[in-house]
């Protein structure tokens, strides 16, 4: 691992960072509206992961999504066009902070029922493997997820007929407010629910985009070398609150916990990395700043002088010719 | 050529797989089974197991994964065994096959056709009896028909199949040993489009899938008493033919609408709707509706009878609208 490989990690993690920080912003301005998941805490699941993959593959998620779409090389002045529903938007504001898709990159979407992408995901790995090709599928999904039975469904699915899905299980250990004690029989090791379908399953620390990256590489290698699903659950915290509508903390977590969570902030645990390994030093974090400041700026800029769509576009794309 | 319901859902699948690599059928009992109505007769045979997958049933998983497939490019036919059984599916159907194309501002498409039994056969119960058309044709997205006949059903699923949208293909348990003519050689009928299945100038009935058999039925008894009906079949409950329903309300000036569904806010209530809104000044008398009755299937025979439409509420309700009465 050389300095440019460290420093563009945490580019793309300081980029979803502080394009989420500014989404908040243009929230509170009501240049945003509906419902706003932000991603912030967790960017080092979706860096590592998409950092371990080709640029075909497929990447499917929740409704939690703008670190994924912006992990796959989305540009950042469509995303947040989409969340200001701008004409220009990814979807051409049809879609929304949930429903993000950047089908050109293979980023089949945001969907925001939850359990419900994850047969998706299996039916993208089945065509991969109908049309003997290579590619594999990242399903990411959070821990809320693992009871509803659309997620069993698919585990038994992709296990049954060996389809090339890894299932990423971000555990963010509150599906909105309700601890994972509380709504996961298997709580303490999450894991566990993937290999009673036979499914390899590991546990990662989601803090550690290194070892989140070489997790998946060792994972994607095998999966794309002879098809069959995974399952990587990836510990990890959200700093913000459920959406927008919910502060930080609220009556479900105390303050505490979430102050004691954020001293392992996975941007500052890759900082620390590359510092001690000498790799990079303040000028080069500050010039980092500067750049993604610029890219954010520019994006929320590209968005605000956007047109919203035409009254037309309202009964466009419902159906395909 | 005389062939069955049965048949003709046969030759449309085997022709389209034959025809494009991308297809594949998709469900519960399809391959070695055949099909729980023998639909299937003879596919893992001719095509294998790799297009025709026999699934746990798991019509969430299954349904989700064929709409993922076409997210991907491929054009999958979900068999499910019955209608009933696609409600655990809905979300699939409702949530992402219809609005994954809007959502995405047009990027993505799923060519995707659903199709199985819908509607009541014989003392099935409450759970195995139901007329759930309704409930789709009321979500943007989704297409939906319904043919009665094995010429219509063996077009109509050949233009599904090669629809670039999810398609609801409503067959019926009662049709699929039904006979009737069906033209030689390849054909396809276009999406959307009725047909008059019986001229007449006194009153116009429109039925669709089984309620078509009925109201024909029912045209031939009121012929007898000098009532000349003509007989609409929408055949794609939407898009809805508006043009072919309003055109032959204006010239018999009366209508009666047959389906086998519950009454309240059932399709028919739409079909009077927008009758009322594109030819009421032709209308000689109001609009009367045949429906099932809005009751959970009962069991038994008799009660079962009384629950669905027959032939003598169909010419009661034609000689209602002809003779007032």
């Amino acid at each position: 691992m050389d300095r440019d490989d460290l420093l563009s990690l945490y580019r793309q993690m300081l980029l979803i960072r502080r394009f989420e920080e500014k989404s908040a912003e243009m929230y509170a301005l009501a240049k945003i509206g509906g419902f706003l998941h932000l991603y912030i805490g967790e960017e080092a699941i979706a860096v590592g992961a998409i950092a371990a993959i080709r640029a075909n593959d497929y990447v499917i998620t929740a409704y939690r999504d703008h670190g994924h779409c912006l992990a796959k090389g989305s540009e950042p002045g469509r995303v947040m066009a989409e969340l200001f529903g701008k004409a220009t938007g990814l979807c051409k504001g049809k879609g929304g902070s949930m429903h993000l898709v950047d089908a050109r990159r293979n980023f089949m979407g945001g969907y925001a029922i939850v359990g419900g992408h994850l047969p998706l995901a299996t039916g993208l790995a089945f065509a991969v493997k109908y049309q003997k090709r290579d590619q594999v599928v990242l399903c990411f999904f959070g821990e809320g997820a693992v009871p509803t039975g659309q997620a069993h469904e698919a585990f038994n699915l992709a296990a049954l007929w060996k389809l090339p899905v890894i299932f990423i299980c971000e555990n963010n250990r509150y599906g909105m407010g309700t601890p994972v004690q509380r709504a996961v029989a298997l709580y303490s090791n999450v894991a566990e629910t993937a290999r009673a379908y036979g499914i390899e399953a590991e546990t990662v620390d989601g803090m550690d985009v290194l070892a989140v990256r070489t997790l998946m590489k060792t994972v994607v290698t095998k999966v794309r070398s002879a098809p069959h699903p995974s399952f990587v659950e990836a510990l990890t915290y959200r700093f913000m609150g459920h959406s927008m509508a919910d502060p930080s903390h609220g009556h479900y977590r105390s303050k505490e916990e979430v102050e004691e969570e954020r001293t392992r902030d996975p941007l500052l645990l890759l900082r620390q990395t590359i510092m001690n390994r000498g790799l990079g030093s303040e000028p080069d974090f500050k010039r980092l700043e500067r750049e993604v400041g610029e890219i954010v700026a520019a994006a929320v800029k590209f968005a605000d002088e956007s047109p919203f769509p035409a009254p037309t576009a309202l009964e466009e794309d419902v159906y395909a010719e | 050529m005389l062939i069955s319901y049965r048949e003709a859902l046969n030759q449309a699948m085997r022709e389209e797989m034959r025809r494009d690599d991308r297809v594949f059928l998709i469900g519960e009992e399809v391959g070695y089974y055949q099909g729980a109505f023998k639909v299937s007769k003879g596919f893992v045979e001719e095509f294998g197991t790799q297009r025709v997958l026999d699934t746990p049933i798991t019509e969430a998983g299954f349904t989700g994964l064929a709409i993922g497939a076409a997210m991907a490019g491929l054009h999958p036919i979900v068999e499910l065994m019955t209608f009933n059984f696609g409600i655990l599916a809905l979300d699939q159907i409702v949530n992402n096959a219809a609005k994954i194309r809007y959502m995405s501002g047009g990027q993505l498409s799923v060519p995707l056709v659903i199709r199985g039994p819908g509607s009541a056969a014989h003392q099935l119960g409450a759970q195995h009896s139901q007329s759930l058309e309704a409930w789709f044709c009321h979500v943007p997205g989704l297409k939906v028909i319904a043919p009665a006949t094995p010429h219509d059903a063996k077009g109509l699923l050949k233009s599904a199949v090669r629809d670039s949208n999810p398609v609801i293909f409503i067959e019926a348990q009662l049709l699929y040993s039904t006979k009737g003519d069906v033209a030689e050689g390849e054909y396809t009928i276009p999406i959307g489009q009725a047909e008059v299945k019986r001229r007449g100038d006194d009153v116009t009935i429109v039925a669709y899938s089984k309620m078509l058999l009925l109201a024909l039925e029912a045209a031939e008894d009121l012929a007898r008493e000098g009532i000349q009906a003509e007989v609409v079949d929408p055949r794609t409950l939407k898009p809805l033919d508006v043009q072919a329903i309003v055109s032959s309300v204006q010239k018999t000036g009366r209508l009666v609408i047959v389906e086998e569904g519950w009454r309240f806010a059932g399709l028919g209530a739409q079909i009077a709707e927008v009758v009322y809104a594109q030819a009421f000044d032709y209308l000689d008398a109001p609009i009367v509706r045949v429906t099932g009755v809005d009751v959970p299937m009962p069991y038994t025979r008799p009660l079962e009878d009384a629950a669905i439409p027959d032939r003598e509420r169909v010419r009661a309700a034609v000689r209602q609208v002809v003779k007032g009465s």
